[in-house]
C-alpha cells in the first residue's frame, strides 16, 4: 500500500491505565459507581490493595515498565484512612515519584494521586473519566520506558 | 491440614458467573471462560448462572474435587460482596480459603462499561491478572481471637438505650457513654408521638430509669470517647469523663443548689431548646438519668471569674459540689461497640430567609416540642414570645431538607412530626394552623390514617414550600406558591415551626476517626450494605444503631438498635471471632534494622530486636495495611496476600494482556 502516512489505518489509541485503589474507600468507591450504574471509560483496570500506603514506588514504576500508559493512586480522604494514616505516606510518595518520573522523561501527568471515599461512586467515575482524557491526550507512553 | 495437592504444580479452576443478566448482558461469559481455557496452568473452567447460590457452590465444590483444583478464580461480583463466602466454600473442599482470586467483572465491568466488546476484553483481561496472581497465593491460617462479654456503646437517646437493655438483659455488660450530663436524648425532649400520641416520656422515661440502675450497665454521663485501640472482640477504649464539680456518688438530685446559684434562670437551657432558663448548677430536665446536678462551666462565675459567693455549696446538704474536680480518664476492654449517636437538626444559619434565631416567633420543630410539654417552660401553653395566643400558626415542611441547597435527602419523620405538632397546637389552641408542604409523606404504620385525621381537624394544608417569612408589626408573613393554585400566596401568622431536616452531628467526622468507619454522602455513618447489612460497618463488631445511619422514627430506630444489639449479641456469644491472617512479616535476613517501618506503621505494630538487629511484628497488633511493605527500602517485609510478588503478577498479568489486544 502506497498511501500517505497520515491515512494508514492505525487501530485508535487507547490509553492502558493501572489504577491501585485501596480497599475500604476507593474500591467500594469504585463498587458504588457500579452498583450506581455510573458509566466510565474501560480503559481502568483495577488492582486492589489494602490500603493506598501499600503502594510502593516499584509498583508504580514496574506498571509503567510493563506498558502502562497512566497509573493512578486511590486513597481514603486525609483523615479517613481505615489505617489511620497511611495515606499520610502515599501523599507524599506520589509528588516524589512524580518528579522522578519526570527526571526519566515520563510526563508527571501519568501519574495521579486521588482521594475517593466509600460514598463518591460519582467522584470516582468522574475521575477515572478526567484521568482516561488526560492519558489519551498524552498519547502512549515512550517505547524506551516499554522496552526499559 | 493442608492437603498436598496444594504443593503441587497450580492446578487452576475458572469460574464465569452470568449473575443473571447483570454481567451476561454486557459480558460474553462464555468467550471469557473459553479463553481462561488457553491460560496457563488453567485445567478447568465453568460458568455459573449464579455462582453465589447453592447450585453454584456445589458445581464449584464438585469440580475442586473431581478435577484436584488447588486454586481457584472466580470472576463475578465485587470481592466485597462474596469474597468471604467462597473462601468459605474453599474451606469445606479442604483447600485453604485463601487460594482464591476474586476478578470483579460486575461492579467493575457489566455494571459501568456499554460496550460488549470492550466489556467482554477487560473482562478477559481481569481473569488474566487472577490467573496470574493465584499460584502465588500461600495457605494462611485465620487468627482466631476471644470476644469480650462486654459492649460499649456510644450515644444515650432512645437507641443507645435500647440495644443497651437488650444486650444487658442477655447478661452481657454494657459501657453506656452519653456526652451530655443525662440519657434520654431528642426523645426526651418530646411531648407526644405520633401517630398514637403516647406520651414521650411516659415511655421512655421507664427504660432511662431501667438504664440507669441495670447491674449490667455502667453508664458514663457526661462522658466523651477519647480513642479505641484493638480489634474485634479486644477494643481497648479511652474515655474522658468531663468534670460535673458534682460527686455523683453523694448528689441526692434534691435540686437545692439548682435553686441557689445566683445565676439561677439567667441560661438558656440546652434541653428546653433555648425556649427556657436554667442556672449554672443545674439538672437538665426532672426524669433525668443520673438524677445529678451539673456545674456548667462555661457560665458559674466561680469557675470562670474565681468570684462567686458559692451559694450553691452552702445549700447543698450531703456537700456533694466539688470545684477541685478534673477531667478523669477510664479504660476499658470490650468485645463490640455500637453506636448510637443520634442526629442534630439542620443549622439554620445558611437560610436566613426563614428569620430562624431572628424573628422572636418562628421557631423549630423541638422548640414547639417544648412549649407543647407540661413540664416546659410555658407548662404546655402554646404562647408567642410575648405570652399572646396565637391567632394563626403555620408550620413549614422541608426546611433543610429535599433542597439541593441544603441536603437533597427527604429527612422520613418531619412529615409526620409536623403534623403531629399541627394536632397539638389544634387542640391546645384556637388557632387558624396552616401547613406548607411539598409532599405529605405518610408511609408507616398508621402514619396515613394518622393524617387523614389531621386532615379532618380543619387544618388548611398548602401544596407549596414556604419560601420566606418577613415580620409585619405584630405579625409574620409567611411566602410561599401555592402549587395547586399557581400563584403566591402570603400569609400573615403569629408564629412560624419550621421542619428542620435531620443532620449528622457536629462531631460525626470526629466520631467516624475515633472508630474507623465511613460514612455516606449525605454524612451519616455508612452501614456494611444499603440492604442486608444495615446495622453493620466496614469495621469488624462495630455496629449501628438509630439516627446515626441515616433519619429514622422512632419506631425504626428502636428495631435498628436491637438489631444492632442482636449483631452485637451473637459475636459475644459465639465467643470467639476469626480475624484476618493478612499481616505483616519482617525477613529477618534481608532487615538492615534501619527502622523505616516502624516509623511508617500506622499502629505501632512494629519493633527493634536490638540484639539481633532486626525488626519484627507483634501480630496481634497488624492491621495488614502494607504501608510498611511500601517503606521498606531492603523489600524486607512480606505484607501476607499482598506480597510484591503476587501484586506484580496481577499487573503483569494485565498488561500482558492489554498489548495483546493492542496487536489484535
Amino acid at each position: 500500500m502506497s498511501l500517505p502516512e497520515s491515512n494508514v489505518q492505525q487501530p485508535p489509541y487507547e490509553p492502558k491505565i493501572i489504577g491501585f485503589l485501596c480497599n475500604w474507600c476507593s474500591y467500594a468507591g469504585a463498587d458504588l459507581a457500579g452498583t450506581s450504574r455510573l458509566s466510565y471509560p474501560p480503559n481502568i483496570r483495577i488492582v486492589r490493595v489494602q490500603c493506598s500506603g501499600r503502594v510502593s514506588p516499584e509498583l508504580v514504576l514496574k506498571a509503567f515498565h510493563e506498558g502502562a500508559d497512566g497509573v493512578i493512586v486511590l486513597g481514603c480522604h486525609i483523615g479517613d484512612c481505615h489505617y489511620i494514616d497511611g495515606n499520610h505516606r502515599t501523599s507524599k510518595r506520589i509528588p516524589m515519584l512524580r518528579q522522578l518520573l519526570a527526571y526519566a522523561g515520563i510526563e508527571p501527568d501519568r501519574l495521579r494521586l486521588e482521594w475517593v471515599s466509600a460514598a463518591e461512586g460519582e467522584r470516582f467515575a468522574t475521575i477515572v473519566k478526567e484521568f482516561t482524557e488526560t492519558v489519551r491526550a498524552l498519547g502512549p507512553i515512550k517505547q524506551v520506558m516499554v522496552t526499559g | 491440614m493442608t492437603p498436598t495437592h496444594e504443593s503441587e504444580k497450580p492446578r487452576i479452576g475458572v469460574f464465569v458467573c452470568y449473575c443473571g443478566s447483570n454481567i451476561a448482558a454486557t459480558v460474553d461469559v462464555e468467550k471469557v471462560a473459553e479463553y481462561a481455557a488457553t491460560l496457563p496452568n488453567v485445567v478447568f473452567t465453568q460458568t455459573n448462572k449464579y455462582t453465589c447460590s447453592d447450585p453454584g457452590q456445589e458445581e464449584i465444590r464438585k469440580a475442586i474435587i473431581e478435577h484436584k483444583l488447588n486454586r481457584v478464580v472466580i470472576a463475578a461480583c465485587s470481592p466485597r460482596m462474596h469474597e468471604v463466602t467462597w473462601r468459605r466454600l474453599l474451606q469445606g473442599t479442604g483447600l485453604n480459603p485463601y487460594l482464591l482470586q476474586v476478578a470483579n467483572i460486575r461492579e467493575h465491568v457489566s455494571w459501568v462499561h456499554q460496550d460488549r466488546g470492550e466489556a467482554t476484553q477487560k473482562a478477559k483481561e481481569l481473569v488474566a491478572a487472577a490467573v496470574e496472581r493465584v499460584p502465588l497465593h500461600e495457605p494462611l491460617e485465620p487468627r482466631q481471637v476471644k470476644i469480650a462479654p462486654s459492649t460499649l456503646i456510644v450515644g444515650g437517646g432512645i437507641a443507645g438505650i435500647q440495644a443497651a437493655l437488650d444486650i444487658a438483659n442477655a447478661g452481657y455488660h454494657v459501657y453506656l457513654v452519653e456526652k451530655q450530663p443525662s440519657i434520654g436524648g431528642n426523645m426526651a425532649k418530646l411531648d407526644k408521638t405520633f401517630p398514637t400520641l403516647d406520651c414521650a416520656m411516659c415511655i421512655l422515661a421507664p427504660k432511662m430509669v431501667d438504664a440507669g440502675r441495670h447491674e449490667n450497665i455502667t453508664l458514663f454521663s457526661y462522658s466523651e470517647v477519647e480513642s479505641v485501640e484493638g480489634h474485634v472482640g479486644q477494643f481497648r477504649v479511652r474515655i474522658k469523663r468531663k468534670p460535673r464539680y458534682v460527686k455523683e456518688d453523694v448528689c441526692t438530685g434534691c435540686g437545692l443548689c439548682t435553686q441557689a446559684c445566683v445565676l439561677k434562670d439567667r441560661i438558656l437551657s440546652e434541653f428546653e431548646m433555648g425556649m427556657g432558663k436554667r442556672g449554672a448548677a443545674y439538672i437538665p430536665f426532672p426524669q433525668a438519668v443520673p438524677l445529678k446536678a451539673v456545674i456548667d462551666p462555661e457560665h458559674c462565675l466561680l469557675l470562670t471569674r474565681g468570684k462567686c459567693s458559692m451559694k450553691c455549696i452552702k445549700a447543698c446538704g450531703p456537700g456533694a459540689i466539688d470545684f477541685k474536680q478534673q477531667e478523669e480518664f477510664i479504660e476499658i476492654e470490650v468485645g463490640t461497640i455500637i453506636l448510637a449517636t443520634g442526629f442534630e437538626l439542620y443549622d439554620m444559619s445558611a437560610l436566613p430567609q426563614y428569620g430562624y434565631g431572628r424573628y422572636d416567633n418562628v421557631v423549630d420543630g423541638l422548640q414547639f416540642e417544648r412549649l407543647c410539654n407540661a413540664s416546659g417552660p410555658t407548662e404546655g401553653r402554646i404562647v408567642t414570645k410575648d405570652g399572646r395566643v396565637p391567632e394563626a400558626i403555620a408550620f413549614l415542611h422541608c426546611i433543610g431538607s429535599r433542597d439541593e441547597n441544603t441536603n437533597p435527602y427527604c429527612s422520613q419523620l418531619c412529615c409526620m412530626h409536623t403534623l403531629k405538632l399541627a394536632h397539638l397546637a389544634r387542640e391546645k389552641t384556637p388557632a387558624r394552623i396552616y401547613e406548607f408542604y411539598i409532599d405529605l409523606r405518610a408511609g408507616g404504620k398508621g402514619y396515613e390514617e394518622f393524617y387523614k385525621r389531621v386532615q379532618h381537624e380543619g387544618i388548611h394544608f398548602i401544596r407549596g414550600k414556604g419560601s420566606e417569612v418577613v415580620q409585619d408589626g405584630d405579625k409574620l408573613i409567611v411566602r410561599a406558591e401555592d402549587t395547586l393554585l399557581g400563584k403566591v400566596v402570603e400569609v400573615p401568622v403569629d408564629m412560624v415551626v419550621l421542619a428542620l431536616g435531620m443532620v449528622p452531628p457536629k462531631d460525626i467526622e470526629n466520631i467516624a476517626r475515633i472508630f474507623n468507619i465511613n460514612r455516606s454522602r449525605d454524612g451519616f455513618f455508612m452501614e456494611a450494605h444499603p440492604k442486608l447489612r444495615p446495622a453493620e460497618t466496614n469495621v469488624e463488631g462495630v455496629f449501628l444503631a438509630g439516627a446515626c445511619q441515616g433519619p429514622k422514627d422512632i419506631p425504626a430506630t428502636v428495631a435498628h438498635a436491637s438489631a444492632a444489639a442482636a449483631q452485637a449479641l451473637s459475636l459475644m456469644s459465639r465467643g470467639q471471632a476469626t480475624i484476618e491472617p493478612i499481616i505483616a512479616e519482617v525477613i529477618a535476613e534481608k532487615c538492615s534494622a534501619c527502622g523505616e517501618c516502624i516509623v511508617a506503621c500506622p499502629f505501632k505494630a512494629i519493633r527493634m530486636d536490638e540484639e539481633a538487629r532486626h525488626a519484627y511484628v507483634v501480630s496481634a497488633m497488624c492491621k495488614g495495611c502494607g504501608t510498611c511493605a511500601a517503606a521498606c527500602p531492603s523489600k524486607a517485609i512480606k505484607m501476607a496476600h499482598f506480597t510484591d510478588q503476587q501484586l506484580i503478577a496481577e499487573i503483569e498479568g494485565i498488561l500482558g494482556r492489554m498489548s495483546e489486544y493492542e496487536l489484535a
